[in-house]
């Protein structure tokens, strides 16, 4: 056993060091922190909340089942309940008559609940942005932490999005300033619902969650489009 | 299935019903048939229940909106030029007036022909938006034609419950008019072209919301 490094020479305050770790685990002893305990607890048990909105939901559906096991990753149990659920996957078009019930449901999810928005419409409105009914992405509304892009994505696409979640629940750290939203009382978990107005949502985005990116637009006479 | 001879069985057999051809160039060849709004449920009860026709399926039923248009035409007119009569071109333009249209596609499911496509036209655009709505001879019309009135803003009368059906209820004016104008929501467009880019720059002129 390496005695001397347990000994002496290790700062208890801080995390502990990989390569004691790792040679306690050689060892037979199995150390952990509650942190990582907590952050392997929920990154394993992702539960969806069962709804789909379009022909993207169709390939969520996909990677639920048996051919792509959706149930590999902890997450196979979609809960009809919003209060039951940790994740909610916007999979497909986002009508402005849906987007109240959208981000309805996403208030009622209990905390800490992440968000996935599949494919191109969610993400931006997709083929349909300068419809008439369309919203242009649900990010304006609710905090979105995985984009998947695509027209539908494939199933591998948001099995590669459930493991890019897993790995950012997995470095969340329970306190300091970069601690996450759910464990900080001056954050919201409830977001603004917006109004049925004559042409459009009222407000049309969140500007706490969301604003306009800065975009170079030629503000020139030319026809031919932008650069 | 040819569209003159059910127009000649109709106005033989519906007293005062006068319908027009509308003719389709296109290869497919589709002509169609326009209805008065005072003979459409005879017109569409005969197509359903007549021997031969047993139309039993309403498939489709769709609006198209026509708004004002002028329409040029070039006619021979006679003046006097240097004191000769001669025959001169002259351009002719007339304004036609809008309307909005409905169109049924129909087909028998019984005698497995059709389609028969009727259309009815409304009077204008803005007031005279009535048309008889044929929901009580085929039942599959009733959602079309509310989504009909939601989207193009004709008024089906006699429809048991016209409300809008894609858009929300106290939403303003028919998106599917072409004058509809959609909201200034062009804060964020990041690949702009044509008609987005027109509409980008004018939100970036005007400073509009963000």
């Amino acid at each position: 056993m390496g005695s001397e490094e347990t000994s002496a020479g290790v700062d208890v305050t801080g995390p502990m060091d990989e390569q004691l770790k790792a040679e306690l685990s050689r060892q037979g002893i199995f150390t952990t922190t509650l942190q990582e305990l907590y952050n392997w607890g929920r990154k394993n048990s992702l539960w969806p909340l069962n709804f789909g909105l379009a022909c993207c939901a169709i390939e969520m559906i996909a990677a639920t089942m048996a051919r792509y096991d959706l149930a590999r990753f902890g997450a196979e149990v979609f809960r009809p309940s919003p209060r039951q659920a940790d994740l909610m996957i916007v999979a497909g078009t986002v009508t402005k008559k849906m987007a109240p019930q959208v981000i309805r449901l996403y208030n009622q999810m209990p905390e800490p609940k992440y968000v996935i928005s599949m494919g191109a419409c969610a993400i931006s409105g997709g083929p349909f942005k300068q419809g008439y009914n369309v919203l242009k992405g649900i990010d304006r509304f609710i905090p979105v932490d995985v984009y998947i892009p695509g027209c539908p994505p494939r199933p591998e696409a948001l099995l590669d999005a459930f493991m890019s979640l897993q790995k950012m629940i997995d470095e969340q750290h329970l306190t300091g300033a970069t601690r996450p939203r759910h464990l900080r009382a001056d954050r919201p978990s409830e977001f603004q619902l917006p109004e049925f107005g004559a042409h459009d949502l009222e407000p049309s985005s969140n500007p706490a969650v969301w604003q306009a990116p800065l975009v170079q637009i030629k503000t020139g006479n030319n026809e031919s489009g932008d650069d | 299935m040819n569209p003159e001879t059910i127009k000649s069985e109709l106005e033989a057999n519906i007293p005062g019903c006068v319908l027009q051809l509308v003719t389709n160039a296109s290869p497919c060849a589709q002509h169609s048939l326009l209805m008065d709004a005072e003979h459409a449920i005879a017109v569409a009860t005969y197509l359903r229940d007549a021997a031969g026709l047993r139309m039993d399926f309403c498939s489709n039923v769709t609006g198209i909106d026509w708004p004002q248009r002028e329409v040029s035409e070039k006619i021979k007119v006679k003046k006097l030029v240097d004191g000769v009569e001669t025959e001169v071109d002259e351009v002719k333009k007339t304004v036609v007036p809008g309307y909005l249209e409905a169109v049924y596609h129909l087909y028998s499911m019984e005698l497995k022909h059709g389609p028969v496509i009727l259309r009815m036209r409304t009077q204008d655009r803005d007031a005279g938006v009535h048309l008889p709505s044929l929901m009580h001879v085929w039942r599959s019309a009733d959602l079309q034609e509310r989504e009909i009135f939601d989207l193009y803003g004709i008024i089906f009368d006699g429809h048991h419950d016209l409300r809008r059906l894609l858009m929300w209820e106290n939403f303003v004016d028919h998106p599917m008019r072409r004058d509809y104008v959609d909201p200034d929501d062009y804060e964020y467009e990041p690949t702009a072209h044509d008609e987005v880019l027109r509409r980008a720059q004018q939100h970036r002129a005007e400073g509009g919301r963000q």
